[in-house]
């Protein structure tokens, strides 16, 4: 585990403020809500740590929107990573709390960033584990590209093309931060 | 054939402490003193800025010849005998089959005559087997040899078959050795038992079991009128005992190992069976009584109770592992070290490997008086160097001292004037 | 944060930190255990070898369901079904199973020490499922976690442990993780059964249960080994359940609602009356399914690539 990892600021490069992610954020609300003609069977599942706090505040726009609530469960797909087996030290694992039965319901994962589309390669494996969804769908504030397995988002808050060896970082209240994105560069 | 040990600080404690040569011809001393030499086929052995010492006598050692050879043979234990600078050595009866009858000793004895090394003084069974049961023929031990009785390793439980052996051994004036230890008390223990057996969850053996029975000897000496020899003395209650007794005039005499005054149970932590030997290391305050106990004579001698054990044995588990460590190649430096430490005299920690295991045993040897039998040995005092198991002439490797650095070494060995041991210089 | 070390051989030689990151990750193997489908691909292509040298169902079967559950191969491996060929010794063993590329091997071994002799002599990750009278690391952790999920606070917590201390892994290590963590343990037991110098770890020693259990939160009786009867250590067992068996009016002497722990199996009726240990207070059942969950998160922390 990396507690209270110094995040080099140097070099880093705004590429979304606040007041874009909250946009961002409150369109994909609305294409989940059009997506899905309503709140009907639906919940919204957030990948530990960022896509958990991206879940709560798309479940607040569209309680403000549609005056519903949506079941909100929080994954950690620690376990179904495929680097474990190489791996020397094993990453802390967080808990999954999953307060309903996701069976024949529209999931919604929701993640800060989609990359390489391992993670959520592991977080389809780990809803899998708990229960038949009728349909998973993704939501991701950043697509930065450079996929490695064949997935694609079904919301994007915004495209932000980078290079392999970059870092993007979404900081967010919830972590003590000013809610931006950044480029860092190594 | 003479040969000059020349320029050396000659100890023969009691009688010469100073730069003086030593003559040697037809293997015995011939003399001690300043500017020897004047025949023309002399051998020089240049001892300048080295001590020039009796051959150290060991009153505890174990040959494991006959019956474990992979352990160690009379060739191989007297070979590391010499390395560390002993040239008499008392091979303990528990060997298979045990030392109890006068083929065994002869058997012994002609195979240290073979091998060449050191001197080789048998110690003879207590009693048949060593079960503690019947009297071994003790007369007939004493005619092929043997220069004491014991039944170390397995202590003599019964009081009585003590009692007649100590009175019996009277007829022939042996000392009689006793490892103290109360079997019942001690159960299934392979440690001190303590505050760092309690953390390791192994079985103890508390002080109790060795001072119980050092007690009993000590009655029954002073009943008998025999004389007791105690063997490798591990606690504080043990040297109070000893001191007092010989204070009222008991015929006792006493060991210790280096290993009982170097270490304590401590080194047991991590399970390494390289740090079981029985008796156990005790605490902190019993190395402390030792010390105190040689450096004012209640423990006359200092005696290695080298007891090699085969590597695939010491691997076992901790519990499982036999108990002893060899001690022949590490005794010279860690006594010097009590010299540095200011326990005792340098003097003293000669006697104590020289003149008083020889006169416990009643044996003519551990001197250089002019007559006596030509066991020399030179060391270089000052010589640091580091224990390495592997280089070791003993068979076995099973020492709790692997790594550390020592000072003082081996340099020459003379036995009969012959040189059996030479140090590859460094 | 994350084990300094290859292998869980004690709980002397562990950190409060390191303790409470195993009992955080049992947590999440906690959840898992209750889910429909009880199992996660984390250790998939792992080898856990059970060696078992004593025998032990619910320990080997815990380590077993464990593994399972982290999709690992297991493979149980005791001289009882196996030749273990005299003169072979403990460390020969090992290499052979580890030779067959074991990544973790659960020793239980009845002597002390045997878990860290192997563990420096082999590679893999060595657990130790219990060494003679010295640990039981696993064990206690799943007894440190029961407290935790009653919402028990360690520091200043009573914990009393009451039987055969001398003899008893599970008080060892129970007693080194507690006092780290800052519980006041006491343990009651003749004196016969309280090895020497124990009061040196930290603990108060008391030879009369009443007294022992007046105020404590937590008792936690120890198994009393029948055939340790006859070797002097009691005189017979019914005046040791007289003496040191846990009954309903004794338990009243401890806190009201303390907590009942027993590492089983359990002697009905000599070290704790039937109607105390299926009581509400009981925990000891819990302490079995928390077993699971526990070991998961050590096989887990334990896994990363050597």
């Amino acid at each position: 585990m990396i507690i209270g990892e110094k995040k080099e600021r140097k070099q880093e490069k705004l590429v979304m403020d606040q007041s874009e992610m909250g946009r961002a954020l409150t369109r994909i609300a609305h294409e989940i809500l059009e997506r899905n003609k309503g709140t009907q069977e639906m919940a919204l599942v957030g990948i530990r740590t960022g896509g958990v706090h991206l879940a709560h505040r798309l479940a607040r726009r569209i309680q403000e929107i549609e005056r519903s609530q949506v079941p909100i469960g929080e994954l950690d797909i620690t376990l179904y990573r495929d680097d474990l087996a190489i791996r020397k030290d094993q990453p802390i694992l967080r808990k999954t709390t999953m307060p309903f039965n996701i069976s024949d319901l529209k999931v919604v994962l929701v993640d800060d960033v989609l990359f390489t589309g391992r993670t959520i390669r592991a977080a389809m494996d780990g809803l899998i584990d708990l229960g038949r969804p009728a349909e998973i769908q993704l939501a991701v504030l950043v697509d930065r590209g450079h996929r490695q397995l064949p997935i694609k988002a079904t919301y994007i808050g915004k495209n932000i093309p980078t290079s392999r060896e970059e870092v993007v970082c979404v900081l967010l209240e919830e972590e003590g931060e000013e809610d931006r994105v950044v480029i860092l560069n190594e | 054939m003479q040969i000059l040990i020349k320029g050396g600080h000659v100890i023969d404690p009691g009688r010469v402490n100073g730069l003086a040569d030593v003559l040697v011809e037809h293997g015995k001393i011939v003399a001690v003193g300043q500017n020897l030499g004047v025949a023309s086929h002399l051998t020089v052995i240049d001892a300048t800025e080295k001590l020039v010492l009796p051959g150290f006598v060991d009153l505890h050692v174990h040959l494991r010849e006959p019956g474990f050879e992979y352990k160690e043979t009379i060739a191989t234990g007297t070979a590391a005998a010499v390395a560390g600078g002993f040239t008499s050595v008392c091979c303990m009866p528990n060997t298979t089959p045990v030392n109890d009858n006068q083929s065994i000793t002869e058997f012994i004895l002609d195979q240290a005559r073979t091998a060449g090394n050191a001197h080789v003084f048998p110690v003879g069974a207590i009693t048949k087997g060593s079960e503690g049961k019947e009297l071994a023929e003790i007369g007939d031990l004493r005619r092929a040899g043997c220069v004491a009785i014991s039944d170390d390793g397995q202590p003599v439980m019964s009081s009585q078959v003590m009692r007649r052996a100590m009175e019996y051994a009277l007829a022939f004036d042996l000392p009689v050795i006793d490892h103290c230890e109360d079997l019942h008390l001690t159960e299934d223990g392979c440690m001190n038992e303590g505050i760092v057996s309690t953390q390791l969850g192994l079985p103890g053996i508390p002080a109790a079991a060795e001072e119980i029975m050092v007690a009993r000897n000590l009655a029954l000496a002073e009943l008998t009128g025999a004389h007791l020899h105690l063997a490798h003395l591990s606690t504080a209650g043990s040297v109070r005992m000893v001191r007092e007794a010989k204070v009222r005039g008991i015929r006792v005499t006493a060991e210790a190992c280096p290993h009982h005054f170097s270490l304590t149970e401590e080194a047991v932590r991590g399970y390494d069976t390289h740090a079981k030997m029985n008796p156990p290391l005790r605490t902190w305050q019993d190395v402390q009584a030792i010390k105190e106990g040689l450096r004012d004579g209640t423990i006359d001698v200092i005696a290695t109770d080298h007891a090699p054990h085969a590597t695939q044995e010491k691997q076992q588990e901790f519990a499982a592992a036999p108990h002893g460590v060899v001690g022949l190649e590490t005794a010279l430096p860690l006594t010097l070290a009590l010299v540095e430490e200011g326990v005792l005299s340098l003097e003293m920690a000669v006697a104590k490997l020289t003149t008083e295991p020889a006169r416990a045993f009643g044996l003519n040897k551990g001197t250089l008086t002019p007559g006596s039998d030509a066991d020399v040995v030179v060391v270089d005092l000052h010589e640091s160097w580091e224990v390495d198991p592997a280089r070791f002439r003993s068979k076995s490797r099973n020492t709790p001292f692997a790594g550390w650095k020592v000072k003082g070494r081996v340099i020459a060995t003379l036995v009969d004037g012959r040189v059996v041991y030479e140090a590859v210089s460094a | 944060m994350s084990l300094k070390q290859k292998d869980l051989v004690s709980l002397a030689s562990l950190s409060p930190d390191e303790i409470a990151l195993i009992l955080e990750t049992a947590d999440s193997f906690k959840e898992v255990t209750g889910r429909e489908i009880k199992k996660v691909p984390a250790l998939r292509g792992k080898t856990v070898v059970n060696l078992f040298f004593e025998p032990s169902t619910r320990t080997r079967t815990s380590f077993e369901l464990a593994a399972k559950r982290l999709s690992a191969d297991v493979i149980n491996f005791s001289p009882s079904s196996s030749s273990v060929v005299k003169g072979e010794t403990l460390l020969d063993t090992a290499r052979n199973i580890e030779a067959m590329q074991a990544d973790i091997i659960v020793l239980r071994h009845p002597a002390a020490g045997a878990a860290e002799t192997l563990a420096r002599g082999v590679k893999s990750s060595v657990i130790n499922g219990g060494d003679g009278w010295h640990e039981h690391p696993t064990q206690a952790l799943l007894d440190l976690f029961t407290l935790r999920e009653r919402r028990l606070e360690f520091r200043g917590l009573r914990v009393t442990i009451v039987g055969d201390i001398a003899h008893s892994r599970v008080a060892r290590s129970n007693i080194y993780a507690l006092t780290k963590l800052g519980a006041e343990v006491r343990v009651v037991g003749p004196p016969t059964m309280i090895p020497a110098f124990l009061d040196r770890l930290g603990v108060r020693i008391c030879y009369d249960l009443d007294e022992g259990l007046r105020g404590a939160d937590v008792i936690m009786m120890l198994r009393l080994q029948l055939e340790r009867q006859g070797r002097a250590l009691f005189p017979t067992i019914r005046e040791y359940s007289r003496l040191y068996g846990l009954t309903a009016e004794r338990v009243k002497l401890a806190e009201p609602g303390a907590l009942i722990m027993h590492p089983g199996p359990i002697n009905r009726g000599v070290e704790i009356a039937p109607e105390v240990a299926d009581s509400l207070s009981s925990v000891i059942l819990e302490q079995v399914a928390n077993g699971v969950a526990v070991r998961m998160g050590i096989l887990y922390l334990l896994s990363g690539a050597n």
